[in-house]
């Protein structure tokens, strides 16, 4: 570049070459392009202004702040606070009201299904479901069977002490593993499963054998009968499903229901009280209400939730 | 140009080579004896069989009588097992990459619950190593062994020590690959490899800096040709990165697992100072030093500018060291950082596009020839993917533009518009030019399947990356939408389903991809093997003669 003698020009250019030659590849003289360099020099100078404003540099012990005094951690805060307040006084309002005042005022109503559809997505879909369609060993919340209440008050209250949860009033109810166990010899567990089909709809589909239908059924009104009642309509006291239908959690096959029989599985849901504000379970509660099968009944919504994560 | 081979040449090579496959066996058989974890005794094993099989080959070429050795001028023959491996390997890693993203489109379908070894995560791993190390890696070794050579008139230093280097790569390629099936890694991404695979790389990386450096010492041409100093940069820098960021310490020398010497966002920003600059100075500056040396050549015109050589070279390798930062915007990263990280991606947009305008206006006084060569067409449009996504970067890299692409597809996109586009055509168009060169045929086979090559891999890379951009951005949009009662509009999940038209779309852009990559083997195979060639010369200087239209 320095030498100033020619080496030589390229024809269709014009260029002078720069006079080496590496295995027949020879180089231009061409200057820099001077749209590149000045684009180049205006990064330089954005960068430059850029470390003015912002934090940039940094120092022994501290780094150069920046003329804006700008802080991501300070934005945050400030944006969190902002959604907070914007929303705190519909949540205030859903605390105090009952669901009848819910129901009766459509803004509200809208804001807690609002409320309770973000955090049902994030925190609940993941076992019961997009829409709480539920999937085996996790009930559907769709449709009106319910295993501990379906009221506003019983849906509010397995929220915040989960089942079989680590929460010390926790709904809590333990299906004996009547194979698993040795409770049951293999022949009474078939017995039971016979009668069992016999009680649900079922049984159209899965056409039990008689004979073995009456023989469970004198050990069902032994073992059975305690919770899932005479006629198996089931008690919500202790978390037993109804058997005369044919919604199931583990499946209604004869085999299925054979499983479950010898395996007394129980699924665990959190307590969502130590993880969830109250105002956002009240939430929650009203959309899972609304997904299909929520029961009325009054009595048990007039509580006032209480402002500290109090247990009921 | 042939001269006889004489023991001076050789010197104690094959005896230090020999030594440390006689090391690297008696290690392998302590492992393989002390562990107690299989995965690890496999990969011990499998290093012990690569050992084995070296010593064997070192016997048969250095004691045995093998007839009269002759040497040629160049040290061609690691360039063409180069050439050979990077082929395979780049159908293998694209092969991979189409799995994973069949996996992503159809999860159900693609999941085999009795074979472990095929889920995603262990997949993701093979595939980038696969088309970074494996593909990437060998077009860089044998392309800066053929380039260097024949720039500095000069035959390869160190005479077996570049096929030690040659052979030294594939076994640490072997030994990351099946570790990663096996579920063997560092966690760490783009440096999976762990603790003693990481040791053997430096091991022959080291001696491969050592052959190019010996090369560049006993050149025979006064000045080093551009290409050689940014191959030197990439070896160099490559080194640096590779050491710093795999420094860990093992729980036992009979275990793979390690812990990291560096911990918290030290780690976090190792890492990604790592891996930027994997990006920087193995896919940047290594497949700069390609287009240096092969568009030149292919046009048969001068680079078109010296000074824009230097001072963008220089911009670049001070520049690109400092950006890592930016994949941490919004993180524990302190401010001050993330502010570094962006404004010096900022000021890299032109010293990279220095690269581009350099490729693209040595095509002055040839611009002709992008109409019958479709070698050359390749080469060129790689440069311009690679202005595409240089442009790209530094926008994404700018922490408002980065909150929406952060943790997207839109970086997939980025990345692959980059990878497919710049370093696969690139690398692609510098084996279509060695092959007839190295095997001394006129030309290649077919230009006809370079066309179909050409625009198959075109269409995929388009649909690939106007699919992941759509994606990201959508993604982005999705995660940070309120609803007008200040709640998240969107659930996590119902983005990813949202992803599955765009998912099928990139599995179909890799799909072309792929097809195109097997259309290339083909021609060279054909090429190599001395097939009549089909239709048009593709040496330069041949005369340019019909060709079938795209």
């Amino acid at each position: 570049m320095t030498t100033p003698e020619k080496h030589g020009v390229d024809e269709f250019t014009g260029t002078s070459t720069t006079g080496h030659e590496w295995d027949g590849i020879r180089e231009l003289d061409t200057p820099l392009p001077r749209w590149w360099l000045y684009i180049f020099y205006a990064t330089i100078v954005v960068a430059a202004v850029y470390w003015v404003l912002m934090p940039a540099w940094p120092m022994l012990n501290s780094y150069t702040p920046g003329i804006l005094g700008f802080s991501d951690r300070a934005n945050v805060a400030a944006e969190l606070q902002t959604l907070q307040a914007a929303r705190k006084p519909s949540f205030d309002r859903l605390t105090a009201a009952s669901y009848d005042e819910i129901v009766a005022d459509p803004q509200l109503a809208e804001f807690a299904r609002a409320a309770g559809e973000t955090t049902f997505a994030d925190n609940c879909a993941t076992c019961h479901g997009a829409g709480g369609a539920g999937a085996p060993g996790y009930p559907s919340l769709a449709d009106d069977v319910w295993l501990w209440g379906g009221t506003l008050g019983d849906i509010e209250h397995t929220l915040r002490v989960g089942i079989r949860s680590t929460h010390d009033d926790t709904r809590l109810s333990i299906m004996p593993a009547y194979g698993r166990d040795g409770l049951m010899s293999t022949r009474d567990i078939g017995d039971v499963t016979e009668y069992v089909l016999t009680l649900s709809t079922a049984r159209d589909r899965e056409k039990p054998v008689p004979a073995a239908a009456a023989r469970g059924a004198a050990i069902y009104q032994q073992q059975c009968v305690s919770c899932h009642g005479a006629t198996g309509a089931g008690d919500r006291a202790f978390g037993a499903p109804s058997l005369t239908d044919d919604v199931w959690l583990y499946g209604g096959s004869r085999a299925e229901v054979r499983r479950q029989i010898e395996l007394g599985r129980g699924g665990v849901m959190p307590a969502w009280e130590t993880r969830l504000d109250p105002a956002v379970i009240r939430a929650l509660s009203v959309y899972v209400y609304g997904l299909g099968g929520g029961e009325k009944e009054p009595v048990a919504i007039i509580e006032p939730a209480p402002a500290a994560p109090a247990i009921p | 140009m042939t001269t006889r081979q004489t023991a001076s040449d050789v010197g104690y090579a094959p005896l230090a080579i020999g030594l440390i496959l006689i090391l690297g066996l008696a290690l392998t058989i302590w492992g393989a004896a002390r562990t107690t974890d299989g995965p690890f005794a496999i990969q011990m094993y499998t290093a012990m069989a690569a050992f084995l099989v070296g010593l064997f080959a070192l016997v048969r070429a250095y004691i045995l009588p093998n007839g009269e050795a002759v040497r040629t001028r160049y040290e061609d023959g690691v360039v063409k097992a180069g050439v050979i491996a990077s082929t395979f390997w780049g159908i293998a890693g694209l092969l991979v990459g189409v799995i994973i993203a069949l996996q992503l489109s159809f999860p159900a379908l693609f999941y085999f619950e009795d074979f472990g070894w095929t889920n995603f995560g262990r997949l993701r791993p093979l595939h980038t190593s696969a088309v970074i190390f494996a593909f990437g890696g060998n077009v860089l070794i044998a392309t800066s062994f053929y380039v260097v050579q024949r720039t500095c008139r000069a035959r390869l230093a160190g005479g077996p020590w570049a096929w030690f280097v040659f052979w030294g790569y594939q076994l640490f390629i072997l030994l990351a690959g099946t570790g990663y099936l096996l579920g063997i890694t560092a966690g760490r991404e783009y440096a999976e490899p762990p603790w003693y695979t990481d040791l053997w790389l430096t091991l022959v990386w080291v001696v491969y800096l050592l052959v190019f450096l010996g090369t560049i010492w006993k050149r025979e041409e006064k000045h080093i040709y551009v290409a050689n100093w940014f191959y030197l940069a990439f070896i160099v820098t490559i080194a640096m990165l590779h050491i710093i960021n795999n420094l860990a310490l093992p729980v036992s020398f009979a275990n793979y697992f390690s812990y990291s010497a560096f911990s918290g966002v030290q780690d976090a920003l190792t890492q990604w100072w790592y891996g930027h600059n994997a990006v920087g100075f193995f896919l940047t500056a290594g497949f700069l030093a390609i287009m240096y040396y092969f568009i030149p050549k292919q046009a048969d015109r001068p680079v078109y500018s010296y000074r824009l050589s230097i001072i963008h070279f220089w911009a670049l390798i001070f520049l690109y060291i400092w950006a890592g930062p930016h994949h941490l915007h919004y993180t524990a990263l302190p401010m001050w950082a993330q502010t570094l990280g962006a404004t010096f991606s900022i000021m890299l947009w032109m010293p990279s596009w220095g690269g581009m305008i350099n490729g693209l206006m040595t095509l002055s006084g040839a611009w002709d020839k992008l109409r019958t060569d479709p070698v050359l067409r390749m080469l060129v449009v790689s440069v311009a993917f690679y202005g595409m996504s240089t442009f790209e970067g530094p926008v994404m890299s700018i922490r408002a533009v980065n909150s929406l692409s952060h943790y997207t597809d839109w970086t997939i996109g980025h990345v692959h518009s980059g990878a497919l586009g710049w370093v696969g055509f690139v690398s692609f168009g510098a084996l279509y030019c060695l092959t007839p060169w190295l095997w001394k045929r006129e030309r290649l086979y077919s230009n006809a399947l370079v066309e179909w090559h050409f625009w198959i891999a075109t269409l995929g890379i388009v649909l690939y990356i106007t699919s992941m951009w759509v994606a990201g951005v959508m993604q982005g949009l999705m995660w940070r939408a309120y609803n007008e009662l200040g709640f998240l509009e969107y659930s996590f999940v119902e983005s990813v389903e949202a992803m599955h038209p765009y998912y099928i779309i990139r599995a179909l852009g890799g799909l072309l991809y792929l097809i195109g990559a097997l259309l290339m083997a083909y021609n060279l195979w054909r090429t190599a093997r001395g097939d009549a060639p089909a239709a048009v010369a593709i040496r330069p200087n041949a005369a340019p003669a019909a060709v079938a239209a795209e």
